[in-house]
This record gives C-alpha cells, structure tokens and sequence, in this order.
C-alpha cells in the first residue's frame, strides 16, 4: 500500500530520481536554524498558559523504557503511571503511550488495556537496525501482533549515509505494509544523520514512505532530540502539509527531561508547524524521566509548592 | 485569533527602574539645569505616557559644556591608556551589572520589545565599551604610527532607534582614544544617557570628560559648529547630515556622518528558504524597521519568489505586536507621533503609485504609537517605497532573474549602508558581496552586530567607520 502523495509520485521513481528530488531540496543554514531555535526558546509561558502546556506535554508523552533489562514487572509498573501519572491528582492526564520492546509488547497491551493509552513497540531491530530485511519485518509483525498500536522503525542509516536513498525508502514502505493499523513512526537516528540537510532529506524521505510520524531519535546515542532538529522537522511536515495536504506527526525523543525543555519544544510547535500540531495524535514526546518534572511543576501550579521527588512516583 | 496555545501576559517589571520625575543637564559632573530653564517631557511611545521631565539645551548649556569638556581633555588625554582602559572596563561592568534596569528603561523610554534591548541592545552596549577598553593601552599597535594623538573635544550627537548602543559606538572609541566629549542624546529619547551620566559618576570618571546634552536639533546645531569643537560624529538621518557636512566645511573639524539606509536582502533560489525568512523578518522588522541598515528592500530571484513571499507572509501572521515589556512581544512600538506619521504618509504614496500592500491580520493598540508589519509587492525601482527610506516595518519586494541584475538593482540606490545575500553556494557570496557598493554585507544572516567589526556607508549613507580598529580613527589625528 505505497502512500505516496502522487504531487511527489516521480520523485521515487528511481534512485537518480528520489536523489534528485532530495538534493533539490533547500539547504539549512545551521546558523539561522540554531539561533531560531534558541530564540524561540526566550519565549515565557507563565500561570494560565504553563498549565496548558504541562497537562499537554503529559498528554504527549511516549512513556519509554527500552532497556535489556526491562521485565514485565517493569512494564507493568510504567504502564500503571501511564494510566495514572499522579495517584494525589486524578486531574492529571494520561500520556499518549507506553513504548517498549516488541516481546513486552503484550505485557503493555494488557496492563493499557481500556485506559485510552496506546501501545508503541521499538521494531526493525532497534536500535541499529543491522538486521536482514525480512528479519525487521518479522519484528515489526511481532509487535504488531502482541497488540502494538504504532511501530516505532529506525531507518538504515549506513544505507543513508553512502547515498542510497531508495532502499531507506523502500524499506519504509515494506515496514508500512507490515503496519496493517498500526501508525508508523520513522526513527531517523539524527544524531548519526549529523547535518541538518541529512535531516530535511531523510525527513522528506520518510514523509513520501507513509510514515505516520517522524522522530528524531533512539535516545542511544550521543545526541538525540535538539530544539533545533525537532525545528527543522517541524517545517517539513507543515511544508509537506503545504504540498499534498497529508498531515504528519513529529516525535522528538531522548535528552528531553525537564519541564523548562518541553515548554520550549511546545513553543516550537506553535509557532513553526502550528496549532493543528498541539495534539497528541500529532505530537509526542519520547521520554521517561521528563514526566515527573512535570508532575511536579503540575503539583507547584495547583499546590502553591515546589514538592519534591518523593511525592512523584518511581517507575 | 484566539489560538490553544495563547500566551499569558510575562511583563518585565518596570520596579527595577527608578525614573526620577526630572533631570538636568549633566556637564562638568553635574546635573544642572539648562541656562534658560527651558524643558521637555519625553513620553513612553506604547502608551503616551509621561515618563519624565528634562532639561532642554541650548547654545550657552552647549558652550558651558564644551567648554568643561576642553578643560578635561589636558589630563583626561594624559592619562596612560592603561589607566583610561580602567574606566572604561568599570564603566562596562556596571553597565552588566544595571543591564536589566537599563533594557527596562531602553524600553519605555524607546518603545521597542524588552526582548530586543534585553538580549541585543544592552550587550551590544556592554560589549562596545570592553572591546575599546582593550585598545586604549594598544593604540601604538593600530597602525596609525606610535603615540597616535586624540582631536580634543568630540561633539556627538545620536539618533532615537537605539539610544544607548549608539552612545556607546560614540562614547567608547572617543574616550579609549583619550578625548573628551559632549554628547546630545535624541529629544525623544534622552533617559538612558541620562543614566548612563550616572553611570559616569559611579564608575568615578573624572569630570568633564562626558557630558550629557538633552534637547532638540538647534543645541545639536549649537554643538556640532562650536568652535571649539574638533571632531563631529553624527548618526541620523542624511538631510540632517548633510547640514552638518556644510556647516562644518572650511572647518578642521574631522567628521564621521552615519545616515541613512535602503538595504537590500537578496535572496538566491539556492538559498536556505526558512533560515532567509527569518532572516527577512529580522532585517526588516527588528527595532519595527527603525534602523539605518535595515534589510528594507528584499530582491528575491523569480524563480522562488511565490515560495519565499508564501513562507513570508505564514511567518508574519506570527508576530506579536503589543506591550513592549512583555517577553514575549516581537514587534513594539514606532518611536513617536512624527515618525509614525512619516512611516503612514510614505505606505500611502506606495499605495497610491499601484504597489500591492499586505499586512498580517493584527490588531494595534489603542493608545501609543504603531504599525503594524507591511509588506509591498508588485514594487519595481521606480516606486517612492524602493527608494525612499521608510524607516519603519515596511518591506518592499523586488524580483530579479540573474545575479547581474540582482547587483544592478542593489547598487541602484542613493544610500549604501547595508546588503544581505542569502545562498548555499559559497562562490557566489564572493562574487556578488565584492559588486555590492554597500559597507555592510551579511551573508546568510542579518542585522548581526559586533563591536570588533567596522560599520559604516557608501554614498548618502554617510562616511567614515565605527567600530573595530577601524572606528579608532575618527578619533586619533591620523
């Protein structure tokens, strides 16, 4: 099921045309990008609009853990706190999802089960995704069966970095198909990626495969989610939009864990991709820490007091 | 339009500044009132209200002050650079250390956002006196020989745009190179270098070597042909400056005039299209277009010129207009009544002669002074609004075919203070920058300032440089 707007059906013909394509796109000067970024950053969200953008960035939260040593009593307990973030507010909202890896995805699934909050699986062998194609898609069929609701993909980034556009392409489409229901979001690993053009053109890359969303990063490298490249992916999905009228979601994730950053990715939101972005069907944040800066900027809104960590939960 | 994410009002605190209800003249170390008692109100443009009373100059006050100046200069000039650099780096620590006091005060007194003069204007400020505190101990190692001399007494007179970073690219070269000085702030704009006077005082600079001048253009006049006077700085506008280029003339006095400006922005269909966007708002609507190298005039190539004017005008629906002092606010107030009417009258010649106008859906406040962010299309060479400076947040935009032609119209102007091009290819940077008769050429960005580097025009954007090693030459008999 190849979903690509046919205002860019050409440009995926072959791999002289999807580089023509992607090299046609306009650079990004890293200077300007940063210093908007940063700018946008200066922006102060104070009283009744902070209140907007916590309990939104709750709402937006991919609740993660991806760790070789996650067990289901992990899963189960992050899955509690995504239903549930604040036991002392029942006020608070739920987070978008829970994200795990595709064997515990069943575990989630059960322990979501009618509460609203989705299921997301890591797939693709994440998070190099150094595996055989057929294997990635076994992946993402497993996790699509244990009952995951979106598929988190990393692309092949050595596939990227030596030029061959269409099979990273190509691959996201096979990845798609194997969906079924499930929304795709399309992890570029932007820190591998390294230059701003790399991302405006795997951005654009993804866009034309169908991803459903896509996202900065695996938060196992050195650099994940920046306000600058979460920027630049923000003005290809409204460019994108602008082109074939497909909205897509965009997911910064990794490094985000104070309430201070989410703000301020929120801000970016606004003001570059627009309003219809503020919605956590189209905006996420992969994070486990950064919901209890939240919960407790919450509780300092609505109490009066700074409280402390230990009137937050662990998970 | 009532948006989800709607910003709650974040103002700035106007307790941090204590303005008192008048001020005198500060000459000789003192404030005292002007000879004749004469005054001035100076007013908050966002709301028209009064901020304070001030003592309005004339020619004895200009006298009285040149002749302190003159006094200080035999020791002021004396001084080893070495000490002179002392004062100046106290001077620049205390204007860190008074810098949100001073943005808040820069703010109402100007009515641009507390966001420009907070994070631009005040470090600017602060920067320009550290950069020349360095070279007042290194004058043998400018170039200009050893022991090059100061002129004497400066008189300088500043424009209302940026109040106190305008003093400072007057201020510190003039003392770093041992002269003394008498500087007229402009009428609307006459508070911070009131406190900057304080600011002398606290920092222990002996007296004389800075006087603080307000009032209106005839102490100006008074001061720029006093006889005593031996170098004239002038930033403002070219009708102003070419006065004082006649009254002067005959004269030994050394002049540095910095005028006016019509800049061109040029965009390349190669070019990073969001990061020129942004650098189009900047150059165009930073300090609501009240700057002499504004990026007023924007030549877009043809060939993207529908994309770039869509990602424009998207990017203008954006802006926040309103209360200067919220921190939030992108666009403030115009400066006063007159240069609002001025900004009006030249949009409407622009209408009137078939140029298209378009403005963001924005709503103004009800009292102070505003414009709301405008662009003109359809604008060819022969319009008033490609020509004239508007001095306010109007853009006029041009198209062009080929980078010869993108010279031709840049270079086709009177003034020659500033130019932008915008493109990935490094090569044509090169070439285009070397054919742009402008003495500022930014590159990929716009409106960056740096008191390292010299900043000045070609033809009636005025002569002579300021900042840089560069700017110490206006100031030493070379």
């Amino acid at each position: 099921m190849p979903t690509t707007a046919p205002a860019f059906a050409d440009a995926t013909a072959s791999d002289s045309a999807l580089r023509r394509f992607l090299f046609g796109l306009p650079g990004v000067d890293a200077v300007g990008l940063e210093a908007r970024a940063a700018a946008l950053g200066t922006r102060s969200i104070k009283t009744t609009a902070k209140a907007y953008a916590i309990d939104l960035a709750i709402s937006m939260i991919d609740l993660t853990t991806l760790e070789g040593a996650d067990t289901p009593g992990k899963v189960r307990a992050l899955a509690a706190k995504a239903v549930n973030p604040d036991p002392t507010d029942r006020t608070t909202p739920r987070t978008a999802a829970v994200c795990v890896y595709p064997d515990m995805a069943a575990t989630a699934a059960a322990a979501v089960a009618g509460s609203g909050v989705k299921v997301a699986s890591v797939a693709t062998a994440f998070p190099a995704g150094r595996a055989a194609l057929d294997v990635k898609l076994a992946d993402v069929r497993d996790a699509v069966a244990a009952g995951a609701d979106e598929i988190d993909m990393v692309i092949d980034r050595g596939a990227f970095l030596s030029g061959r556009f269409l099979k990273v392409y190509e691959e996201i489409v096979a990845v798609k198909a194997e969906c079924g229901e499930a929304r795709l979001k399309v992890i570029f690993e932007t820190g591998e990626l390294s230059t701003y053009d790399n991302i405006r053109r795997a951005s654009w890359i993804g866009m034309l495969a169908g991803a459903d969303f896509i996202k900065t990063s695996t938060g196992k490298v050195a650099t994940n989610a920046t306000p600058a490249n979460t920027l630049l992916m923000l003005e290809a999905v409204r460019d994108f939009r602008a082109a074939t009228g497909v909205q897509i979601g965009v997911k910064p994730a990794g490094g985000i864990r104070t309430t201070k950053d989410a703000v301020k990715f929120l801000v970016l939101v606004n003001e570059t991709a627009g309003e219809d972005w503020l919605d956590p069907h189209w905006f996420r944040f992969g994070a486990s820490s950064l919901l209890n800066d939240l919960l407790m900027q919450r509780q300092k809104l609505s109490t009066g007091r700074y409280s402390g960590p230990d009137y937050v939960t662990v998970d | 339009m009532a948006s989800a994410f709607e910003y709650a009002p974040a103002p700035e605190s106007r307790s941090v500044v204590d303005i008192a209800p008048s001020y005198g003249l500060f000459i000789d170390g003192e404030f005292t009132e002007a000879a004749d008692g004469k005054v001035f109100k100076t007013v908050s443009p966002s709301s028209e209200e009064v901020l304070s009373e001030v003592a309005q100059a004339g020619a004895a006050d200009v006298d009285r002050a040149v002749k302190a100046a003159r006094k200080a200069f035999e020791k002021w000039s004396a001084l080893p650079g070495s000490e002179r650099a002392k004062y100046l780096f106290r001077i620049a620590r205390i204007i860190q250390e008074r810098s949100r006091e001073l943005a808040v005060l820069e703010t109402l007194d100007n009515g641009k956002p507390i966001k420009e003069t907070r994070d631009a204007d005040l470090p600017l400020v602060a920067a320009h006196f550290f950069y020349y505190a360095g070279w007042a101990d290194k004058l043998d190692h400018a170039g200009y020989g050893a022991n090059p001399r100061p002129l004497g007494v400066a008189g300088q007179v500043i424009p209302w745009n940026f109040p106190l970073l305008m003093l400072a690219w007057k201020i510190a070269p003039a003392l770093a190179t041992g002269n003394t000085l008498v500087l007229k702030p402009a009428e609307t704009t006459p508070l911070s270098a009131l406190f900057f006077a304080d600011i002398c005082r606290q920092a222990g600079l002996p007296k004389g070597v800075v006087n603080i001048l307000t009032g209106y253009g005839d102490a100006g006049e008074a001061l720029v042909t006093h006889p005593d006077v031996n170098k004239v700085a002038f930033t403002g506008s070219t009708a102003v400056g070419k006065a004082i280029a006649r009254s002067v003339a005959g004269t030994d006095k050394k002049v540095t005039l910095e005028l006016g400006g019509k800049g061109a922005n040029i965009v390349f269909d190669d070019a990073p299209i969001d990061q020129a966007v942004e650098g189009i708002v900047t150059g165009i609507f930073f300090n609501q277009g009240q700057v002499c190298c504004a990026g007023s005039r924007l030549l877009v190539q043809e060939s993207v010129q529908d994309e770039v004017l869509d990602a424009l005008k998207r990017r203008l629906s954006t802006l926040r207009l309103g209360d200067p002092l919220d921190k939030n606010t992108d666009i403030g107030a115009i400066n006063s009544a007159e240069q609002l009417a001025r900004i009006t009258s030249l949009v409407e010649t622009g209408e009137a002669e078939g140029a298209e106008r378009w403005s963001a859906p924005c709503e103004l406040p009800s009292s102070g002074y505003w414009f709301a962010p405008t662009l003109f299309t359809n604008v060819t060479q022969a319009h008033t609004v490609a020509r004239d400076e508007i001095f306010g947040p109007v853009l006029s935009v041009l198209s062009f075919r080929t980078p010869d032609e993108a010279v031709a119209k840049a270079n086709n102007s009177q003034y020659g203070l500033s130019a932008g091009i915008w493109t990935e290819k490094g090569s044509r940077i090169l070439a285009v920058a070397n054919k742009l008769r402008a003495g500022v050429v930014w590159a990929n960005t716009f409106n960056k300032f740096d008191p390292t580097s010299p900043f000045g025009g070609y033809k009636e954007s005025g002569y002579g440089r300021e900042g840089g090693r560069h700017g110490l030459e206006a100031y030493l008999d070379v």
